[in-house]
């Protein structure tokens, strides 16, 4: 049966979406603007239905915790969180990927730095693609623009933890998280029998119930020469996730003259600017990176040739541009634009940066 | 059909509520639908606006600065957004408490006393549906009556559905304004 359109916000969305993908545990503690992730859950009930667990832990550093336990056991676990909150995460989210489990977390992002405002932000991109937490290790870093996508991240984001045993991000904008739009659910997912979970995670640290040999979960290793092979198991890992996982979006690249590349909602507001400078006849491409980690470099390098600047547009002061650089090799002007502290640039402001920075330098 | 609107006013008088009803209205009648609030410190007594863009195609920014419709529910947002009309477009405004009317002649503006109409169907929280009517008017009911009812009832709570009627009149009332 196809599941019926619905109106929801994208942090509604995100607690169906855990429900219906078999999510076991979210653990989480308020803070907006995400704050309708766990109210929505509560309300929803869902330990009476499929029997998923929903707590609101002490605190954020709590609940990555929790997550961490719980990732260990090999169930399927989340939390989620905004700007100040991700930043309490980090230590906790550095020894998950360390240890190689499976976790889901979302940022929903806010301005700061420090505790900021609530407005929308996407000053996170740094803690989220480049470490945030200690030590060489990368999250796959999922962004969402629309609140459709809020859902299908999450079956996607599950998906990849699993595959890779390595945590994944979903990286979303307090817009995205606030918004209203359509969505349609999936159908309900089972979550999965303890059997099952055996089957699929052999290294978890379940009770040992078949007499299995010990499973030991733990990110210390005091020998330096042992700690270097896990770091070359964890590389080696990256390099796959980078060949096999890399996506983006691309709009009227093709006969563009210009290109601009933004991330999340964002890329949304650079669409309607697209279309407002179309009406000048000044023709512009996009390029939207859907993980911006692994960066889509290969895709940017390409939508760049040959046009004659490129714009990148965040809600910070310039952080992606820096991996736009890298990916445009050749002697292109690559500019920024961007607005701080939770104010949102319009399509306007969009066409006007262009043609400052870029069209009439 | 794509229509660009932002119904702003005071926290309290239902602004964000009235574009939620617009939305599911929308969502009824088939249409891509985008809903984005100035969620914020906003409360009763501060300023509230909602940004409701509904459309036969993808939408693609949720944020604007140049709308099809604004409703302005007080002086101060009348103030900042009446210059953001697009030429042609279309101004509500609610006269109450306004000293500062609009003076643009490149738009269609509407002055409705809602507040006042509200008074008379005698229930102070039916004043969005009755701007509501005036804005469904104003846009020469694009939205079918049928599926803003259908959109009322999706986004109400089946406990206020008994309220529907009394909406219906206050939409009824609103455009009886125009």
């Amino acid at each position: 049966m196809k599941e019926e359109i619905r109106l929801m916000k994208g942090n509604e969305a995100i607690a169906h979406a855990a429900i219906r993908y078999g999510c076991d545990g979210y653990f989480g503690y308020p803070i907006t603007p995400q704050s309708e992730v766990l109210e929505t859950l509560e309300e929803l009930m869902p330990w009476e239905t499929t029997g998923m667990v929903v707590l609101q832990a002490e605190s954020e550093v709590a609940a990555i915790n929790m997550v961490y336990g719980g990732a260990a056991t090999g169930k399927c676990v989340m939390t989620s969180s905004s700007s100040p909150g991700v930043s309490l995460k980090q230590e906790g989210i550095s020894y998950i990927a360390a240890a190689s489990l499976p976790a889901l977390i979302l940022n929903v992002m806010r301005g700061g730095p420090g505790l900021g405002t609530i407005q929308p932000s996407q000053a996170d991109y740094f803690q989220a693609t480049k470490g945030g937490g200690h030590g060489d290790y990368h999250l796959i870093v999922l962004a969402p623009s629309t609140v459709q996508e809020m859902v299908d991240f999450v079956g996607l984001g599950f998906d990849l933890m699993f595959k890779y045993t390595n945590p994944v991000m979903i990286l979303a904008d307090g817009i995205v998280g606030q918004m209203m739009e359509k969505v349609q659910l999936p159908e309900q997912r089972p979550r999965r029998t303890e059997e099952e979970i055996r089957k699929q995670c052999p290294w978890a640290a379940d009770g040992r119930k078949d007499g299995r040999k010990r499973n030991v979960i733990t990110s210390l290793e005091l020998e330096s020469s042992k700690m270097e092979v896990i770091n070359h198991q964890l590389q080696a890992r990256y390099r796959e996730i980078e060949k096999n996982e890399t996506r983006w979006e691309e709009i009227g690249v093709e006969d563009a003259d210009y290109l601009i590349v933004a991330f999340g909602t964002i890329a949304r507001i650079s669409d309607k600017a697209r279309e407002l400078a179309a009406e000048e006849g000044i023709k512009v491409g996009i390029v939207r990176p859907i993980t911006l980690w692994p960066f889509p470099t290969e895709a940017v390098n390409k939508a760049a040739r040959g046009k004659k600047g490129v714009l990148v547009v965040e809600l910070n002061a310039g952080q992606m541009i820096e991996d736009v650089r890298l990916a445009v090799h050749d002697n292109l002007p690559v500019e920024h634009f961007g607005r701080l502290g939770g104010i949102i640039p319009s399509p306007e402001e969009v066409v006007t940066a262009l043609k400052e920075k870029i069209i009439n330098k | 059909m794509k229509e660009e609107i932002i119904i702003a006013g005071f926290g309290g008088q239902g602004v964000l509520s009235m574009g939620k009803i617009l939305a599911y209205s929308g969502l009824m009648d088939d249409k891509e639908v985008t809903w984005m609030p100035s969620y914020g410190p906003e409360q009763r007594g501060g300023t509230a606006n909602v940004t409701v863009i509904l459309s036969d195609s993808k939408i693609s920014s949720p944020v604007l600065d140049r709308y099809d419709i604004v409703v302005a529910l007080n002086q101060q947002s009348l103030d900042k957004f009446a210059p953001k009309v697009k030429p042609g477009g279309t101004l509500i405004f609610d006269t109450n408490g306004i000293h500062n009317r609009p003076t643009r002649e490149d738009i269609k503006i509407y002055p409705i006393d809602a507040m006042e109409a509200t008074l008379e169907i005698g229930n102070s929280k039916a004043y969005n549906m009755v701007v509501m009517g005036a804005l469904l008017k104003a846009m020469q009911y694009k939205l079918p009556m049928e599926n803003v009812i259908k959109g009322l009832k999706k986004s109400l709570p089946e406990r206020h559905h008994k309220l529907i009627p009394l909406n219906e009149k206050a939409i009824e009332k609103g455009a009886s304004l125009l």
